[in-house]
């Protein structure tokens, strides 16, 4: 092999195996039809409740090493589904999630602390409409039948997302706080 | 102090008579404009003003009922057996749609999955299930039963100003507000 070649073949293992974020086997699966992420909010006090119908979760956890797990959710913002019809349009604009520029929410795992009992405490950043934030999400896991469930919840602040904008930024209409809730259904993960 | 010249409803059934005519006009006049408005802040303010002004009616209608039915009202003035069957079928009617209009928005606003926090503060319960289908079968009764209502309200003031012009019996002055 020529000199150029081998720096070629070894650049492009190098860089396949730094690619590679996730030591191999490891990774779980969600499974969709029995995982859950809703949210709610309050207009006028009256209480508003959300959810999306689409989501994905890259999730690499080893219960003997939690603090080299690696999660991430990616939520297509298009699939939420929050009463009526005329709400969902309202949803896709720019005031809003501006679906057209930012159609995906996403969340990228830094740390995750083991806290006993199968609780976690990761810490992330949560992406939203071109605003990153750092968030610390409580989850809970419970094992059965091969199915793990993580469960949790946490309390964002839409504006700091800048969801809800012009007219919409009052929070005596539409709260700034806004409870997201999850329920994600695992499969592959070793006992606790 | 009695009044003889005229008997007059109580003091009571006159305050509440034109405090929810008010509010009953008011609650209508907004339910029409903000229907047609599109998604909006104000919109939203629109509608929970217009759902607390309408559980207010629906409150007061409960203490106006049992007052009515406590406190005799005077006794009818001359006219024809029809007039008379008509002014108490609208009476009636009325009474009816107090609490129907208000009710039938309640539930409404319940299976449209918006329950009703009355002054952002107090939550009442849903009393139909969240339920799109029975929303949408629901909606279009709170509207023509408002409508039914206010038809009813013009026939009831029309029927006013004719005994007050036309018969000049003196009739109005059972409800009026000032004194003999």
């Amino acid at each position: 092999m020529t000199l150029s070649a081998k720096t070629t073949f070894a650049t492009a293992a190098f860089a396949l195996l730094a690619g590679m974020a996730l030591p191999a086997g490891a990774q779980q699966k969600l499974v969709p039809a029995q995982s859950d992420i809703s949210f709610v909010t309050k207009q006028m006090g009256v209480p508003v409740d959300g959810k999306f119908k689409k989501f994905d979760a890259q999730v690499a956890f080893d219960p003997k090493k939690p603090e080299a797990a690696k999660i991430g959710i990616t939520i297509d913002l298009a699939s939420a589904s929050i009463g009526t019809s005329e709400t969902e349009a309202e949803l896709a604009k720019p005031d809003w999630f501006s679906l057209k520029q930012f159609p995906q929410a996403s969340f990228t795992s830094t740390t995750v602390k083991a806290l006993g009992a199968g609780k976690f405490e990761v810490a992330g950043k949560l992406a939203i409409k071109g605003t990153t934030q750092n968030v610390v999400v409580p989850v809970a896991l419970a094992q059965a039948g091969g199915n793990t469930t993580a469960t949790g919840a946490f309390t964002i602040k839409r504006l700091d997302f800048k969801i809800g904008e012009g007219d919409w930024k009052d929070t005596s209409m539409v709260a700034n706080d806004v409870q997201v809730k999850f329920k994600l259904s695992l499969t592959g993960v070793s006992a606790l | 102090m009695t009044d003889t010249a005229v008997p007059r409803y109580t003091r009571t059934a006159i305050v509440l008579h034109w405090l929810l005519g008010l509010a009953l006009v008011g609650a209508f006049s907004v339910g029409l404009y903000m229907a047609d408005l599109p998604l909006s802040p104000q919109r939203i303010k629109l509608y929970n003003w217009h759902k607390w002004a309408g559980i207010t009616i629906l409150a007061f209608s409960f203490v106006r009922l049992a007052w009515r039915l406590t406190h005799r009202p005077p006794a009818d003035v001359p006219m024809s057996p029809p007039q008379r069957l008509a002014a108490h079928a609208a009476h009636n009617i009325l009474y009816v749609l107090f609490f129907a209009v208000p009710l039938v928005g309640w539930a409404y606003s319940s299976a449209a999955g918006f329950p009703i926090v009355v002054f952002g503060v107090l939550p009442l319960p849903d009393w139909v299930p969240v339920d799109k289908a029975l929303a949408e079968a629901i909606k279009p009764w709170h509207e023509w039963l408002a409508w039914l209502m206010a038809f009813v309200v013009l026939a009831h003031v029309a029927a006013a100003l004719k005994h007050q012009f036309i018969d000049r019996d003196g009739l109005i002055s059972r409800m009026s507000l000032r004194r003999g």
